[in-house]
């Protein structure tokens, strides 16, 4: 498929949109939108008061529910979809947050532990892609 | 209320990622790859969301609750430690291999789609592996980056 051609103007209302839905629920909730966290703490039992997270997973999935994620499907093999999943799963729980936890979350509260985790995992993921598509690592 | 908040976010956080075009693989990837055909996209997408979501964190850090009165979790912004950095390395490795993060990871999976279904198995997988909490770290491990100044 390759990637498409995004007007910059959609990529920044959906980033607003993203940051909005940051906003209220630290505003309200008084919580930080970090996916990887929310959805390891359900997976290890934990919910959150009244059940909150849940509540925030069922809207995250609602958009996506009523007009389909947007991608046909995953083109990749599945033992790399696999690997890709553990890696992705283990490491953000073990450096407690993602692209929405510590690239959005983090970096819009000035945190410094954020800054450092985000250019770590951008890095890497760029080395990755490199070595994978340029080096000769990957078919 | 506060599940309803809760859900407002979600659909929010959900319908940006849809509107930004990062729940395709292809698209992340595009901006992960520097030595081709380079696309910025992902980096207006989170910059938007981090301008949008700044002045809330602000607000919330002074007060330190929330507008429902709601005592804030905010994270410990200032410690180095090695889980941080391992883990956001072995994450970067992940995102690098696949394009997906954990939002758009859940997004795909509303297709059933095969390979989407292994990613989320997967993902489910690693989370649930135990990690050592950095908390039980010894203090000796640590760093702080900064002391608070209140």
């Amino acid at each position: 498929m390759g990637p498409e051609q995004i007007p910059i103007s959609q990529s920044v209302l959906g980033g607003a949109l993203i940051g909005a839905g940051a906003a209220v629920l630290i505003l309200f909730n008084g919580r930080v939108a970090g996916i990887s966290g929310i959805l390891g703490r359900i997976l290890h039992g934990d919910p959150g008061p009244g059940g909150w997270r849940i509540a925030f997973l069922s809207g995250l999935l609602l958009p996506a529910l009523l007009l389909g994620p947007g991608v046909k499907g995953l083109q990749a093999p599945w033992p790399l979809l696999a690997t890709a999943g553990l890696l992705v799963g283990f490491g953000t729980r073990l450096g407690s947050g993602c692209t929405s936890g510590h690239g959005v979350c983090g970096v819009a509260n000035l945190s410094p532990r954020s800054f450092i985790a985000t250019g770590i995992f951008i890095g890497v993921a760029m080395l990755t892609v490199f070595l994978a598509r340029h080096a000769g690592w990957a078919s | 209320m506060t599940l309803i908040s809760a859900f407002v976010a979600g659909v929010l956080f959900g319908g940006g990622l849809l509107l930004s075009r990062m729940s395709n693989p292809d698209n992340v990837l595009a901006f992960l790859d520097v030595a081709a055909d380079w696309r910025p996209a992902l980096l207006y997408t989170m910059a938007a969301a981090v301008i949008v979501a700044f002045p809330a964190f602000w607000v919330v850090r002074r007060s330190q609750r929330s507008w429902l009165g709601v005592a804030a979790e905010l994270p410990d912004r200032f410690r180095l430690d090695a889980p941080l950095i391992v883990g956001s390395a072995i994450f970067g490795v992940g995102w690098g291999l696949s394009g997906i993060c954990p939002g758009p990871a859940l997004l795909l999976l509303t297709r059933a789609d095969r390979g989407a279904i292994i990613f989320a198995l997967a993902l489910a997988l690693g989370m649930l592996v135990r990690v050592p909490s950095a908390e039980s770290a010894p203090r000796s491990r640590q760093r702080r980056l900064h002391e608070p100044s209140h």
